[in-house]
């Protein structure tokens, strides 16, 4: 009864829906029979230890590996059996885990060209030089600036032109945050974001995934390690081990879970 | 500090980030003799292998300097030099003393030299006291007497030993003196050599002109450049050196400094000045030297369509021939009597039409299948493709079509618009064409490059996985490069259908394809100017798969010194020519980085 309420009423709102979300690589299972929602406007961190299956929930859902199992549903539409670059189409971007940035191409262009999927002018135009075109390029630049310039001063200017390997590894993962945003998401997946940062930064981009969410409207799925960016940001956490989730809830239900604490601590050896 | 940094280019690649005081020169004796066997050795082995391969005895119809030199004598002087100047070579690093030079490179120099002219030597007491003729199928007597200088064998060993050791030490004194005079004596070696590979161009040119009685003192009768007016020459070049003072990398790095608005200017004016010397100069030209430019025109044209697919999106087509091969055809077979099964025949432009959508939809044909895969998988499925469409062609089952291994013959001039008629007989008229489309593939390419499909084919290049998740369509993407590259390779095709006259099967080899490629990878994949070079160095100096290039003497060797060549280039050069500076980059960015990580600030652009 309490089950049938929530549903109907989270429906509504849910953005992205797993069911029976099943992948397996030969005879490993990754992700086993995972339920799970993600609202409109919602952060919600996933956590786990390593190898848990997160990043093959990432991977699940962009299409970057096959479902062997269950369905995803976006904005109540199945995207399994989509090209990856359909998907985000639809409205899922993501970023990678181990900074994935088009490295000989400079910071504008990195965000430039993941808008191609919302742009729509083709050969002839860009032969022709018709006016179209020259709009359209504007209006991409202009998107890009834009984009960069939430990120405050660290991303334009003169690092506009510079390739993106020589930003510093801080500014890369944020290049990565500002390509996702620029193909005009729904929902962003952010890979362990804060990954490799020093603190302040750290702090920094804990608040702009705040901002993320109620400045652009996104909802996110973050995977994270860092626990103080897991209790600032997350309206929910999911935990999964061994691709099955073991618990959910707000970050301080979850981190009082026992079944949690075993996952991360291991199991304590009983007293005699 | 080093000099700032132009256009992002390594330009002080391999020297020192912070100038390191150099050291005392090392004694003359100190060396490294592993290195120097080394060397020598390979210098040594080189030169037995070029005697060997009987490139001397055939280039050596070809004076360079009248009495003195030979082009077949000159391949044999050049690796004791560069072994000799290359043993003096010395990597800086920091914490690593470097030595200035002094005497220890001269001795060094003389002893690589030598082990190169050793091995000459005994290849030439070899010769004469063994038969080798079994095994060496190009030994011939006219090569030993070559070695021997017409006199015995043991003469002619001392001699090269000599002239080994003498070279060698040539090459280590060029890492003593100051940059100016290194710099004199290239441009010396260069101009002298330059000016006699050219001859047959400086001759017509001067003749169109009216400057006969200039080339007439520059060059003998029969071919080479007289030995006084060579010094005359060598004068000249060496003073302009002098003098020039590198003023070329001064306007190089002023022009890659300017902004904006000037840069435009400057580009403009650049592509202006370039555009008329190729209109006008033709008309000074005479039938050879046309012929020689409308073959390097229609590899430039089908090396930018190569370009597109290597160069901007990274697949590697080794079976682009084939659409060169389809151009060509389809052209043939519209405008051709003797094509039975089509008989309505077309003027050629109406016939291009045709020809550039049907190569398109056969771009797009065997594209759909192949642009799945990636990488070497790609490569060898395309290099297959290449050979099916060609062995298409030739088979039996088309031949009511295609006319089989016999192909076409009888193909109509190329009639524009009634106002002129291109074909083989008058090659400035191809030239002109060629050019026109060689513009009109320019601005294709330029434009598609700073379009939002020019930043997806790098994306796609750079990581297709990534490319993919960012939401670009990369089979789309890739298709439409493939078939880009297709219609502009089917230009060059019927325009080559027009100018030749007939097709063949035997046309359009394998070899075209490899030899696009080396064109694009030499002159600097992904760069418009590059490629253009690269065109004009390999297909105009050494010659395209069958057209003869300046130096006909060398078409026997012409795949030999292709392979060197591209061997060289990946090893001093592997952005080619006239990079990109994308492609430098993404060669060397580590370097770059770790640069600009020792001088505290960020590369500049």
């Amino acid at each position: 009864m309490t089950t049938q309420t929530t549903l109907t009423e989270a429906m509504p709102t849910a953005i992205l829906e797993t069911r029976n979300l099943s992948v397996s690589f030969g005879g490993l299972h990754a992700l086993e029979e995972l339920d799970m929602q993600v609202s409109q406007g919602e952060i919600v961190s996933v956590i786990g230890p390593n190898g848990a299956g997160k990043t093959t929930l990432f991977n699940a859902i962009t299409a970057t590996v096959d479902i062997s199992a269950g369905d995803i549903l976006f904005e109540g539409q199945s995207v399994r059996g989509l090209d990856p670059n359909k998907v985000t189409t639809r409205g899922i971007a993501r970023t990678f885990q181990n900074v994935r940035l088009f490295a000989n191409m400079s910071v504008l262009e990195n965000v430039m060209v993941s808008q191609h999927c919302r742009t729509k002018q083709h050969a002839f135009g860009a032969l022709l030089y018709t006016k179209a075109f020259r709009r359209e390029e504007a209006e991409i630049r202009q998107r890009a600036t834009e984009i960069l310039s939430f990120f405050g001063t660290r991303l334009i200017g003169y690092r506009m032109d510079q390739p993106a390997f020589s930003l510093s590894y801080a500014n890369r993962r944020r290049l990565e945050i500002a390509r996702a945003m620029a193909t005009q998401p729904k929902l962003i997946l952010l890979d362990e974001p804060v990954a490799g940062m020093n603190p302040v930064e750290t702090a920094e981009l804990t608040g702009m995934i705040r901002r993320l969410r109620d400045e652009w409207g996104f909802a996110i799925i973050v995977i994270e390690h860092d626990m103080g960016v897991v209790r600032e940001v997350s309206d929910r956490v999911v935990v999964l081990d061994h691709g099955v989730k073991i618990a959910e809830g707000s970050y301080e239900q979850v981190s009082k879970n026992s079944q949690v604490i075993e996952a991360y601590l291991g199991k304590g050896v009983p007293e005699k | 500090m080093s000099a700032p940094r132009v256009d992002g280019l390594p330009q002080q690649h391999g020297s020192p980030t912070q100038q390191m005081p150099l050291v005392a020169p090392r004694s003359a004796f100190a060396h490294d003799w592993t290195r120097i066997a080394r060397m020598g050795s390979i210098a040594a082995f080189g030169q037995v292998f070029i005697a060997l391969s009987n490139m001397p005895v055939r280039l050596d119809e070809r004076l360079i300097i009248k009495p003195v030199l030979s082009l077949g004598y000159l391949v044999l002087l050049i690796l004791p030099f560069a072994a000799g100047y290359r043993q003096g070579h010395q990597i800086r690093r920091e914490g690593v003393p470097t030595y200035s030079p002094g005497l220890n490179e001269v001795v060094g120099g003389f002893l690589c030299g030598a082990l190169a002219g050793a091995g000459l030597s005994l290849l030439t007491i070899l010769l004469t006291h063994f038969d080798l003729r079994d095994p060496l199928v190009n030994w011939s007597p006219m090569l030993l007497n070559l070695l021997s200088f017409d006199n015995s064998s043991w003469f002619g060993g001392v001699i090269w030993l000599a002239i080994g050791a003498a070279m060698g030490t040539a090459g280590g004194l060029l890492r003593l003196v100051g940059p100016t005079s290194r710099r004199a004596t290239i441009t010396i070696v260069l101009a002298v050599t330059g000016a006699a590979v050219l001859e047959s161009v400086v001759v017509d040119l001067a003749e169109g002109l009216g400057l006969e009685p200039l080339t007439d003192r520059l060059y003998h009768r029969r071919g080479g450049i007289n030995w006084n007016s060579a010094l005359g020459l060598a004068g000249l070049c060496g003073l302009l050196a002098v003098t020039g003072q590198g003023r070329l990398r001064q306007a190089k790095s002023f022009h890659a400094q300017l902004q904006g608005k000037q840069r435009t200017q400057a580009n403009g004016g650049l592509i202006i000045l370039t555009a008329t010397l190729l209109i006008v100069l033709p008309l000074f030209l005479g039938k050879l030297t046309n012929e020689l430019l409308a073959n390097v025109g229609l590899f430039v044209l089908l090396a930018l369509g190569l370009n597109i697919v290597v160069g901007l999106a990274g697949i590697l087509d080794l079976g682009y021939v084939a659409f060169f091969a389809v151009g060509s055809y389809t052209a043939a077979v519209l405008t051709s009597a003797t094509s039975s099964r089509i008989t309505p025949e077309i003027p050629w432009l109406a016939a291009l039409i045709v020809v550039v959508i049907l190569t398109g939809l056969v771009g797009l044909f065997i594209g759909a299948p192949v642009i799945r895969m990636r990488g070497d998988y790609l490569a060898i499925v395309t290099l297959g493709f290449g050979e099916i469409i060609r062995l298409l062609f030739l088979s039996d089952w088309l031949s009511g079509w295609f006319g089989g291994a016999q192909g076409f013959t009888k193909i109509p001039a190329a009639g524009i618009f009634g106002l002129t008629e291109v074909d083989g007989t008058d090659p400035r008229r191809v030239f002109y064409l060629v050019l026109a489309f060689c513009a009109l593939a320019i601005y294709v390419s330029w434009r598609l490059e700073r379009s939002r499909l020019g930043r997806a084919w790098m994306a796609v290049r750079e990581d297709e996985t990534v490319a993919e998740a960012m939401g670009i369509n990369t089979v789309n993407i890739k298709l439409l490069a493939f078939v880009v590259g297709a219609m502009l390779g089917s230009l060059s095709g019927a325009i080559f259908a027009a100018k030749v006259g007939s097709v063949f099967p035997s046309s359009f080899q394998i070899l075209v394809s490899i030899v696009i490629l080396v064109v694009v990878i030499f002159g600097g994949m992904g760069n418009i100017v590059g490629v253009i070079a690269g065109a004009a160095v390999l297909i105009g100096v050494l010659g395209g798969p069958k057209q003869p290039g300046l130096l006909a003497e060398f078409a026997e060797f012409k795949l030999l010194i292709y392979g060197a060549l591209l061997i060289w280039m990946m090893l001093a050069k592997p952005e080619g020519l006239i990079p990109n500076v994308r492609r430098t980059r993404e060669l060397h960015h580590h370097e770059m980085a770790q640069d600009a990580w020792l001088q505290g600030q960020p590369p500049r652009r």
